[in-house]
């Protein structure tokens, strides 16, 4: 609903609009400032923070003490595996209910939606108890399931929505021309459903790299994520705002890019389609 | 149309995904259910019966649990309140022509992207904390004595660290809704004379409606489970217990299992509660 202003008024409105994003962002440019300096300056008033010498020795320091490669490493496998894994089940799934919806297909979807809402808490014991059971407790093996199965809702919902935008009059005049089942698959549909599955994908890695109950629950040193080992930083010795600061800097940019690139599909994804 | 054929390959590819789905569920949700009846410590005695609806008198009888409510509230209130309102003028603001829209929207929604434990324990640390912290070097600077944010604000502190990972939720949503109103509705209504307050509140309000009940519900299911920002800011000291949290702790913490399910149960509730809301402003879309 933009409409034409004028320029004074255009103007007012960028420096708010820039001051109010600015306050909204700066504590993520705060870590970043912070990350290049040394514990020291770190934790002196705002002004001498700025004005101190720049320094990467917190992030050589946060790889030497806690090998954050192999936090890093777990989140990757953890957030890409869940994935690719839910992505795996919920094509068929959300292809059938797309192109050969039945009576049944709407409540299905709803029922989905509905494990969604599922509080974790409420199920901590028994996936507690199961993982010690099966010997899952802090593998990422555990995680990747758990983390799929927590978004395979939104992963079914969002292809769906995705797929019932591709015209069904095509996939006809396919079975028109006798395409089997098959290739109907591979050479009509999976061309003009890779950009929605690309969406998908992208907004469930972010989803799953930032899950942080079971994440914390579930793991202990060996399969800890990055969202389990910042957390150590809740009981810290001695100096340390640089230190996390640079951890949490290495954390979140790869995430931070890859949301900025997502922002269309993040309404999508959250609001299962209801605002549009 | 489709074929006998191709419907049974249609209800064999959702099988999977159902199955996976109805067994997350169903044998967890049985497992809560079993346990709330039974008085179970696996460290102290382990399954020692059957014992009724204990559990869940003793759920509510224990004196956290009132407070636990309490705090609760006042976190999905407040955060809601403060999202959704700030969230409105912000996508008002961000809708407006103004040079540099595109990186304003970055800046605004990189919070969301943050992880809980790290905007958790970046506000606690280099914002709150009482020495070293950003806002006690502000306070100095004009002379005044620096607040114990997490301890002595523990709520409101708590609601500021979560209203700020969601606002751009909150307003990225909003402004998409904005984007879809029609702006000749809005001219009209300027050319017969209508103030700006008066257009806000009878058509672009309005129209918003639908996307504030998303929001809202939405919100509130995750923020019902908030659980990470809890655990490294204040471990559930200073009154910042909240369901979640005092289930979390019941369960794993003192390993009170039966009376920690019953907890379970009343969480399962509540947000069932709240999801059939949802789902409902949902499934109307899916008829469209």
């Amino acid at each position: 609903m933009a409409r034409a202003v004028t320029p004074r008024r255009k103007l007012f409105n960028t420096l708010l609009a820039w001051t109010v994003g600015m306050v909204i962002f700066f504590p993520i440019f705060w870590i970043f400032v912070l990350s290049f300096k040394t514990e020291g300056d770190a934790i002196s008033t705002p002004l001498e923070v700025l004005a101190s010498a720049w320094t990467l020795e917190s992030y050589a320091v946060v790889q030497d003490r806690s090998d954050y490669l192999k936090h890093f490493t777990n989140s990757v496998i953890i957030a890409v595996g869940s994935t690719l894994l839910g992505v795996l089940v919920a094509v068929p799934a959300a292809w059938s209910m797309a192109f050969v919806p039945s009576k049944r297909t709407r409540g299905i979807l709803m029922w989905m939606l509905s494990t969604k809402m599922l509080p974790a808490v409420g199920v901590l014991y028994p996936i507690y108890l199961l993982f010690i059971e099966m010997g899952l407790l802090d593998s990422r093996t555990g995680l990747v399931v758990v983390l799929m199965l927590i978004n395979l809702p939104i992963i079914v919902w969002m292809l769906y929505t995705y797929f019932r935008e591709i015209p069904v009059e095509i996939l006809e005049a396919a079975r028109m021309d006798g395409a089997s089942l098959r290739s109907e698959l591979l050479y009509v549909l999976t061309p003009m459903a890779i950009p929605g599955i690309a969406s998908t994908v992208l907004l469930n890695v972010i989803l799953a790299w930032n899950e942080a109950f079971w994440t914390l629950n579930l793991t202990a040193a060996k399969a800890a994520p990055l969202t389990a080992f910042i957390a150590s930083y809740s009981s810290p010795e001695g100096l340390f705002y640089a230190k996390l600061s640079a951890a949490s800097v290495m954390a979140i940019t790869p995430i931070l890019i890859m949301g900025w690139f997502s922002q269309k599909q993040l309404v999508r994804g959250l609001t299962f389609g209801a605002v549009k | 149309m489709a074929t006998q054929h191709s419907r049974s390959i249609a209800r064999l590819m959702i099988a999977p995904a159902t199955i996976l789905l109805l067994g997350w569920m169903l044998v967890p949700l049985t497992m809560t259910l079993y346990f709330s009846f039974k008085k179970y410590l696996p460290l102290r005695g382990g399954d020692l019966g059957w014992v009724g609806f204990d559990n869940y008198v003793r759920f509510i009888s224990s004196s956290s649990f009132w407070p636990a409510v309490a705090t609760t509230l006042i976190i999905v209130g407040g955060v809601l309140f403060i999202t959704v309102v700030i969230g409105i003028l912000l996508a008002l603001l961000l809708d407006q022509p103004l040079w540099g829209q595109g990186i304003v929207r970055i800046l605004v929604i990189a919070p969301f992207f943050v992880m809980p434990t790290v905007s958790g324990l970046v506000w606690k640390n280099m914002f709150m904390d009482p020495v070293n912290g950003f806002f006690a070097h502000m306070w100095r600077a004009f002379g005044a004595e620096p607040i114990q944010w997490l301890s002595q604000a523990s709520l409101p502190s708590l609601v500021m660290i979560v209203s700020w990972q969601w606002l751009p939720f909150a307003t990225l949503i909003l402004l998409t809704a904005i984007q879809s109103l029609d702006s000749e509705q809005l001219e009209a209504a300027e050319m017969d004379g209508a103030k700006p307050l008066r257009r806000f509140w009878y058509i672009v309000l309005p129209h918003l409606a639908r996307a504030i009940t998303v929001v809202v519900l939405i919100q509130t299911i995750f923020l019902l489970s908030i659980f990470a920002e809890i655990f490294v800011t204040t471990a559930g000291a200073f009154g910042t217990k909240t369901l979640t949290y005092l289930i979390f702790q019941r369960v794993l913490e003192s390993q009170n299992v039966g009376l920690g399910s019953a907890g379970g149960v009343y969480a399962i509730i509540l947000a069932n509660i709240v999801a059939i809301f949802l789902m409902r402003v949902v499934g109307k879309n899916l008829d469209k």
